[in-house]
């Protein structure tokens, strides 16, 4: 067992953002999340991370409550890449890198081999090993989503959530930092605009629409024309090749104004 | 171990920058005093030198010179790791305890204390400056609504405490106090170095020197707050605790230095950003090249405020304003353009 949400709601002032939303994220599987702006995506995302506390129900990380966890045993095993993660400070790629271990650290233990072997190998599998001297404000957008992956991977985590990490990359990095994610031998829960990429890459999807789960499965299962119409409110053909390849959504031009 | 070896000499070089520094600040005044005088007075006082120097130099330099000079090592110090920490966890260049209406909540405190006549002993108007720094603070908190309120609403918040605190304190002197008192607002307004003595130094040496030992065990806390309090929390910081306990510790550093000096502005803002400029953001490194830089500055200002104009010594915030005012704007220039 991984990560299970149980009836968890999240309101923001009087709004209900997420109502009772449960499911299971089963050990390294890559389990993508979808639905429209405002759909509770990001704030799903967060509760499942323990940085925010559901308003009712209760998230577990291999059964325990997340709750009844310390803020850096959390981290030890549990990374979160945010979406737009900016700083004013202009740091190495290194030094960023670095920050994973953090929580692998005490206050006043030393940086240890261990650490520099955990750090080599998050900036080789992210594919920014060339370019760990470089400064931060000097990187490209898709440069810097893989810092904050290697970062990530320097947590050693076993689970990895990702809010949207394929944002403003070009079409190489998005497919690059999919493929990347989908190789880890960890359980990763990442939320995607892209349902074709959704459809390329996640053993499962879930769908969210107005604080809800509407829909979870494989893709072949998730992905109808129906729900696309329903959830996406977009007219769509959904192609499925042969018996176990992945389904292909083609979106349809609307006609005219009706 | 070559980038230790570096850094030890970094700091050993600088240390004695800031003991050239207090040395030729000794030497300055209506008495000119030979730098060579001032250390034989300090090796003598340590017993490794039995050298005859004057009676009368002597007498300046321990009674007057030197706890001033060190004095302002120590403010200078103190005021510019407040500045690097509140910019790191507010995550705004423009952050320090002035600009945040600290500084001017421990003025009234101290003020207070003046005009109330509850004491003038350097531990009641600690005492008092103290209160004003945390009424600043939790003031400054309750209007940003404490640890959620974004980085922006507390620089708005701290203008607006700086701005209410300044003019309680005008207002109080101005309507209770006599002429001597109005004159001394300038003081806490401006800041000086006049008549600080040993005690002052034991007190400022004590809080400096334990504020920047507990902010360097922070200090990979405070590199974790880089991408923001989300990204510290999912790093493992317990954020809550640690802008608590941070933010209390400047508060802390912030009224000691009041209390004695009164408030200086713009060391705390321009220090943090030079010394960046020098050795990088990473706080291991940046905390104690401020503090060095600021005892630097400051040292080097309150030689400007006793030489500028002859006969007549400027407040020492007059110095650290027309320094830090270009700079603010360089700053602010930069920031709107990067944003």
């Amino acid at each position: 067992m991984s990560i299970l949400a149980e009836d968890i709601s999240w309101t923001i002032g009087a709004k209900s953002i997420l109502d009772a939303v449960s499911f299971q994220a089963r050990p390294g599987e890559m389990l993508g999340l979808l639905g429209p702006n405002g759909s509770g995506k990001t704030s799903l995302l967060r509760l499942l991370a323990g940085l925010k506390q559901p308003r009712a129900g209760r998230v577990l990380l291999d059964g325990k409550d997340i709750r009844s966890i310390p803020r850096k045993a959390i981290a030890r095993r549990l990374a979160f890449v945010e979406q737009h993660a900016a700083t004013n400070q202009n740091l190495k790629v290194a030094d960023v890198v670095k920050l994973g271990r953090f929580p692998h650290r005490s206050m006043f233990s030393g940086w240890t081999a261990a650490d520099d072997a955990a750090v080599d190998r998050a900036l080789a599998r992210a594919g920014m090993a060339g370019k760990r001297d470089d400064r931060w404000q000097s990187l490209s957008g898709g440069e810097r989503q893989r810092a904050h992956i290697a970062r990530a991977l320097a947590q050693d985590p076993s689970e990895l959530i990702l809010d949207e990490p394929t944002n403003h990359l070009d079409i190489q990095h998005q497919i690059g930092l999919l493929s990347l994610i989908a190789d880890l031998p960890v359980t990763s829960i990442i939320a995607l605009h892209d349902i074709n990429h959704a459809a390329m890459f996640c053993d499962r999807l879930l769908v969210l629409k107005e604080g809800r789960i509407v829909a979870e499965g494989t893709p072949r299962d998730v992905l109808t024309e129906e729900m696309l119409r329903e959830v996406f409110k977009v007219k769509a053909q959904v192609d499925l090749p042969s018996a176990d390849e992945r389904p292909h959504v083609h979106f349809l031009r609307p006609a005219g104004n009706e | 171990m070559r980038n230790g070896l570096i850094s030890g000499a970094a700091i050993a070089v600088s240390l004695m920058v800031v003991l050239l520094v207090v040395a030729i600040s000794v030497g300055i005044g209506d008495l000119p005093i030979p730098i060579r005088t001032t250390f034989l007075a300090i090796t003598n006082k340590l017993g490794w030198t039995s050298v005859t120097i004057s009676r009368i130099h002597e007498a300046v330099i321990w009674d007057y010179r030197l706890s001033r000079a060190l004095v302002a090592a120590f403010c200078g110090a103190g005021l510019a790791l407040s500045g690097a920490i509140m910019q790191s966890l507010l995550r705004n260049p423009l952050a320090e305890p002035y600009v945040l209406g600290i500084s001017a909540g421990a003025s009234t405190g101290a003020v207070g204390i003046v005009i109330l006549g509850l004491g003038s002993g350097v531990v009641s108007l600690s005492a008092g400056a103290f209160a004003g720094a945390f009424a600043a603070f939790l003031f400054v908190a309750l209007l940003s609504n404490g640890t959620r309120g974004g980085a922006d609403r507390t620089i708005l918040a701290g203008v607006a405490a700086s701005q209410l605190f300044n003019a309680v304190t005008s207002y109080v002197v101005t309507t209770a106090g006599n002429a001597q008192q109005a004159r001394d607002v300038i003081f806490w307004l401006l800041g000086s170095f006049g008549g600080v003595r040993w005690p002052e130094f034991a007190l400022v040496s004590v809080v400096v020197g334990i504020g920047l030992v507990l902010c360097l065990c922070y200090a990979r806390v405070l590199d974790a707050f880089a991408f923001g309090d989300e990204a510290a929390a999912a790093l493992g910081v317990n954020v809550a605790r640690a802008r608590i306990g941070l933010f209390c510790l400047t508060a802390l550093l912030t009224a000691t230095i009041v209390s004695i000096v009164g408030s200086i502005g713009f060391v705390g803002l321009v220090m943090p950003h030079v010394a960046r400029f020098i050795v990088g953001p990473l706080h291991f490194r940046l905390l104690p090249a401020c503090a060095i830089g600021g005892a630097i500055f400051m040292v080097i200002a309150d030689i400007a405020a006793r030489m500028l104009v002859p006969q007549q010594v400027l407040p020492i915030g007059v110095v650290t304003a027309l320094v830090g005012v270009p700079f603010f704007s360089v700053i602010l220039y930069r920031f709107q353009r990067a944003t």
